[in-house]
C-alpha cells in the first residue's frame, strides 16, 4: 500500500467521521453547478478564460509543476495546492470538511481504494456530464475500473501501480536464487535465503491491507462483492485461499522480516540487502531512487510471481485519482484541471517527474518502452509494467468503506503476524469487523 | 535536573534537631547511601537521556547515514551543520515560516492564557460574590475534561464560524486553561495575604493599582509556572491543528515535521527522515532553554500550596 495502513492517533477521530460519512449521515449542500445539464467542452474553455481561483487537495508531487503549467496556459486561473496530509490523513480531513459542510477543497487526490467510500458517500461529484466517460478508452483498465462506481465516473485516474516483484540481484546472485515465476518457488527462495543468512528475509511484512488485498486480487479472489448498498464479505473464496495458503508459510516459518514498511528501517533493509524483494505497484522506481540511492544497480525488476505456472494475471497496487467535490462553487474549472492534469499536458509533466501513468497511450509508447533505467542497471523496466498493467485480473471489488476496513486490519489479521493465529483466522476476524460496521452504516451486509 | 522536593527538604532541616542528625552521620547534604535507590535514579536518567541522545547522534547524519550506521553512535560524518542548513531551505524554507507560526500561537495563545488565567486566578480567590462554588465546580470540572475529547466538536462549531484553517482557529481554544486558571486560584489566596491588600484599599488605592502594584509582584513564581504550562501545551500542540488548519503555510512546527515525514510513506515522495529529526531538535531548544532559564519560578511554583505554614 502507499500509505501507512493505521495511525492509531486518528482512528477516534476517523471513526466520529467515518460515521458521519455513511450513506445515511452526508447529505452535503451542494453549492456548485450541481447536476445541471451537461456541459461542452467550450463550456470548459468559457470557464477557463475566465478564470477563477481553485482549491486542490493533494500529497502527490509531480503536480507541482502540472500547476505551473496548467496557470500559465491559462493565467487567469489561479490554483492553490494544499498538502492536507498523506493518505487517510487526508481523508479524515476531507471528511471533516464535508461533514462541517465547509472547508473542503475543490479537487482532491484519492486513492483508488477509497474512492468508493468517497463516491458512494455523495461528495464526490459525477463526472458523466463532463463527457468523462468517453475518456475510458485513454486509460489501462484497472485505474479505469476504479473510478467507475455505480455507472457514475467519479474520478480521472492519475497513476496506476500495475504490480511487479522488484528484487535485489546482488542478493540473488550472492545465494544463488533464482528469481521466481511462481510463489511456491519464491517460498523455496525465501527458505534458502534465509538458512544461507539469518539476517536475511525475501521480503518485510508485518500486515498490510493494502498488499493483502492486491495479492487476493492477483489470485483471482473477489473477497468484497458490492452491487449498490449490498455487499458482501467473504475471504474462505478460492483465490483468497490461494494467498492465505502460501503466505501462512512465509509467516509461520518467520521468512518475511518483522518490519513495516515506509519505516526507517524498511528503507535500511532495502539498502542493505537484508529485504531482498518486494512486491509492489509501478510507482515504486522513483521512491526506490529517492529513498535508497546508495543501493543504485542492486535491484531489478520481474514480472510478478504467479499462482499457477505459465499464467500471466496481475494486480494493483496503490495509485490514486483527481476527484472534483460536489460541495465546489468551481466545478467546471475543477474539472478542466482534472483533464489538464490526468488526460492532457499534466500527464506528460508526472511522467517526466518519476510517476506511473495510467494512460494507455504512454503505456504504450516506444518511447515510454524503451526507456532505461539506471537505478536498475539500465533495466527497460517500463516494459514489465506496461506488460503487467494489461494483464490487471478484472472484475475487483473494494468495499464502499475500504478505509474504515484497511485502518482495523492490523488489529484483526495484524495479531496473525505477532502470534499463533492463523492467518485465515485473523481474516475471518477482518470479514467480520467489516461486515459489522456494514451493518452498522446501513448496507445491507452478507457473507 | 533537579526536583521539586528540594525545597520542602530544606525546610525540614531548618526545623529539625541539628546535632541529633549528625550523631547519625546522615543529613540532607550527606544522605545515607541506598544502592537501589541510585539504581532505580540511573534507570531513570538513562530513559530520559537516551531518547534525547539519540536525537542529537541522529541529528548529526545524513539520510544516507541514517539508515547505514549504528543508531546510538555517530557515524565517520559529521553532518549537523548541513542538516541544519537544509531543514532551514528545503521546500522554500518553510520550515521558518512554521517557527514563526509555533511562535505566533504561543505568544497569543499561551500569553493570553496566561493572562487570563492570573486575572481570573485571583479574582476567584480574593474577591468574594455570589456563585463562587458554581465556578469553582465548573473549573474543576473543566480540569477533567480533556481538550482532545473538545477538539472535534470545536471544530464544528468553528467550521460554522468560518474560523478553520484560520490562525484564530489554534489561538482561541487555546486561550483557555482551566488547569492554569486552578494554578493561579490556589497560588493567589496563598501568596497574597488579605491583610495586604486591606492594608492597600486603606491607603486610598484602587483596585486596579492594587492588583498591578502590590499583587502581581508577589504572583511572580506562580505566573511564571503557569506560563511554563501553557507555553509547553501550545509549543506541543498536535491534535488541534491537525483538525483545524489545513494549509501547510498556517501549520505550527508539529504539524509540519509531521508531514515531512509522511513524504516517505507515498509513492514519488522523497524521504528526509535526518531533516525530519534536526527539525526535532531544533524545535525543542526554545524550550529546553525556557526549562533552564526559568526552573527557579517552575520549581517554587510546584510547590505551591504543598506545605501548609
Amino acid at each position: 500500500m502507499r500509505t501507512k495502513a493505521v495511525r492509531h492517533t486518528l482512528r477516534g477521530l476517523g471513526l466520529v467521521c467515518a460515521a458521519a460519512l455513511a450513506l445515511t449521515a452526508c447529505s452535503s449542500s451542494t453549492t456548485g453547478s450541481g447536476d445541471g445539464g451537461p456541459v461542452s467542452a467550450s463550456g470548459l474553455d468559457t470557464a477557463l478564460s475566465q478564470g477563477g481561483s481553485i482549491t486542490v487537495w493533494a500529497w502527490e508531487p509531480t503536480l507541482k509543476q502540472v500547476v505551473t503549467d496548467f496557470e500559465a496556459k491559462y493565467p487567469k486561473v489561479h490554483v492553490n495546492l494544499v498538502n492536507a496530509g498523506t493518505g487517510d490523513k487526508q481523508y479524515t480531513a476531507l471528511q471533516n470538511a464535508v461533514q462541517a459542510g465547509n472547508g473542503a477543497p475543490d479537487v482532491a487526490q484519492i486513492e483508488y481504494y477509497a474512492l468508493g467510500q468517497f463516491a458512494l458517500g455523495k461528495s464526490l461529484q459525477d463526472l458523466s456530464k463532463y463527457g468523462a466517460p468517453d475518456l475510458s478508452k485513454q486509460y489501462s483498465p484497472g485505474p479505469w475500473t476504479s473510478v467507475s462506481i455505480n455507472g457514475g465516473v467519479y474520478a480521472l485516474p492519475m497513476d496506476s501501480g500495475p504490480m511487479a516483484l522488484f528484487y535485489n540481484k546482488k542478493v540473488f546472485d550472492k545465494y544463488d536464487l533464482t528469481v521466481p515465476t511462481t510463489w511456491d518457488q519464491y517460498v523455496d527462495d525465501a527458505r534458502k535465503l534465509h538458512a544461507a543468512d539469518p539476517n536475511a528475509y525475501i521480503t518485510n511484512d508485518t500486515g498490510d491491507a493494502g498488499f493483502t488485498t492486491s495479492m487476493i486480487w492477483q489470485a483471482g479472489g473477489h473477497p468484497y462483492k458490492v452491487n449498490g448498498t449490498k455487499v458482501s464479505v467473504d475471504f474462505t473464496d478460492p483465490g483468497s485461499a490461494k494467498f492465505t495458503d502460501t503466505w501462512q508459510k512465509l509467516v509461520s516459518e518467520h521468512l518475511v522480516a518483522p518490519v513495516s514498511s515506509w519505516s526507517d528501517q524498511w528503507y535500511k533493509g532495502l539498502g542493505d540487502g537484508s529485504i531482498a524483494t518486494l512486491a509492489m505497484g509501478a510507482w515504486m522506481p522513483a521512491n526506490l531512487a529517492s529513498g535508497v540511492p546508495t543501493a543504485s544497480g542492486d535491484w531489478r525488476v520481474a514480472p510478478l510471481p504467479q499462482w499457477r505456472q505459465g499464467q500471466s494475471a496481475s494486480s494493483e497496487n496503490g495509485g490514486s485519482s483527481l476527484a472534483v467535490m460536489k460541495s465546489s462553487a468551481h466545478q467546471d474549472l475543477a474539472y478542466a484541471f482534472l483533464k489538464f492534469a490526468n488526460a492532457g499536458d499534466g500527464a506528460q509533466d508526472r511522467i517526466k517527474g518519476g510517476a506511473f501513468p495510467a494512460t494507455t497511450a504512454d503505456l504504450n509508447s516506444q518511447a515510454f518502452l524503451d526507456t532505461a533505467f539506471p537505478y536498475f542497471g539500465g533495466q527497460q523496466a517500463n516494459k514489465i509494467f506496461s506488460d503487467s498493467a494489461k494483464s490487471v485480473v478484472t472484475g475487483w471489488q473494494y468495499l464502499p468503506y475500504q478505509v474504515y476496513a484497511n485502518s482495523v486490519f492490523n488489529d484483526t489479521v495484524g495479531k496473525a503476524y505477532v502470534s499463533s493465529t492463523p492467518l485465515a483466522s485473523g481474516l475471518k476476524a477482518w470479514q467480520d469487523a467489516s461486515v459489522k460496521y456494514g451493518t452498522g452504516q446501513g448496507f445491507t451486509t452478507g457473507q | 535536573m533537579p526536583t521539586a522536593t528540594d525545597a520542602p527538604a530544606r525546610a525540614r532541616k531548618h526545623s529539625t534537631d541539628v546535632p541529633r542528625i549528625r550523631r547519625r552521620v546522615h543529613s540532607v547534604d550527606r544522605p545515607r547511601r541506598s544502592v537501589s535507590v541510585t539504581l532505580l535514579a540511573g534507570l531513570v536518567v538513562l530513559y530520559t537521556v537516551v531518547p534525547l541522545a539519540w536525537l542529537v547522534i541522529s541529528a548529526t547524519k545524513t539520510q544516507t547515514d541514517l539508515l547505514g550506521s549504528p543508531g546510538i553512535w555517530f557515524s565517520g560524518h559529521f553532518a549537523l551543520w548541513d542538516n541544519i542548513r537544509q531543514t532551514l531551505t528545503y521546500d522554500d524554507g518553510i520550515f521558518g515560516r512554521w517557527l514563526l507560526n509555533t511562535l505566533l500561537y504561543v505568544v497569543l495563545g499561551a500569553g493570553g492564557a496566561t493572562f487570563l488565567a492570573v486575572l481570573g486566578g485571583y479574582g476567584l480567590a480574593k474577591f468574594g460574590f455570589r456563585g463562587k462554588r458554581t465556578v469553582f465546580a465548573l473549573v474543576i470540572g473543566a480540569v477533567a475534561v480533556p481538550t482532545t475529547a473538545l477538539a472535534v466538536p470545536t471544530f464544528l462549531m468553528f467550521s460554522k464560524m468560518g474560523l478553520t484553517n484560520t490562525p484564530w482557529a489554534v489561538i482561541i481554544p487555546s486561550l483557555v486553561s482551566p488547569f492554569g486558571l486552578y494554578l493561579m486560584w490556589v497560588f493567589a489566596s496563598e501568596a497574597v495575604p488579605t491583610e495586604l491588600l486591606e492594608a492597600a484599599r486603606v491607603d486610598g488605592a484602587g483596585e486596579l493599582r492594587t492588583f498591578f502594584r502590590i499583587s502581581l509582584p508577589l504572583l511572580a513564581p506562580g505566573i511564571v509556572t503557569v506560563l511554563l504550562f501553557t507555553v509547553v501545551a501550545t509549543w506541543n500542540n498536535y491534535f488541534l491543528p491537525l483538525i483545524m488548519i489545513k494549509d501547510p503555510k498556517w501549520y505550527p512546527l508539529t504539524l509540519g515535521l509531521n508531514a515531512w515525514n509522511d513524504q516517505a510513506a507515498t509513492a514519488g515522495g522523497q524521504p528526509v527522515f535526518n531533516l525530519v529529526i534536526t527539525g526535532s531538535l531544533l524545535t525543542i531548544l526554545p524550550l529546553i532553554m525556557a526549562f533552564l532559564l526559568l526552573q527557579r519560578y517552575w520549581q517554587s511554583g510546584l510547590a505551591a500550596g504543598s506545605v501548609k505554614e
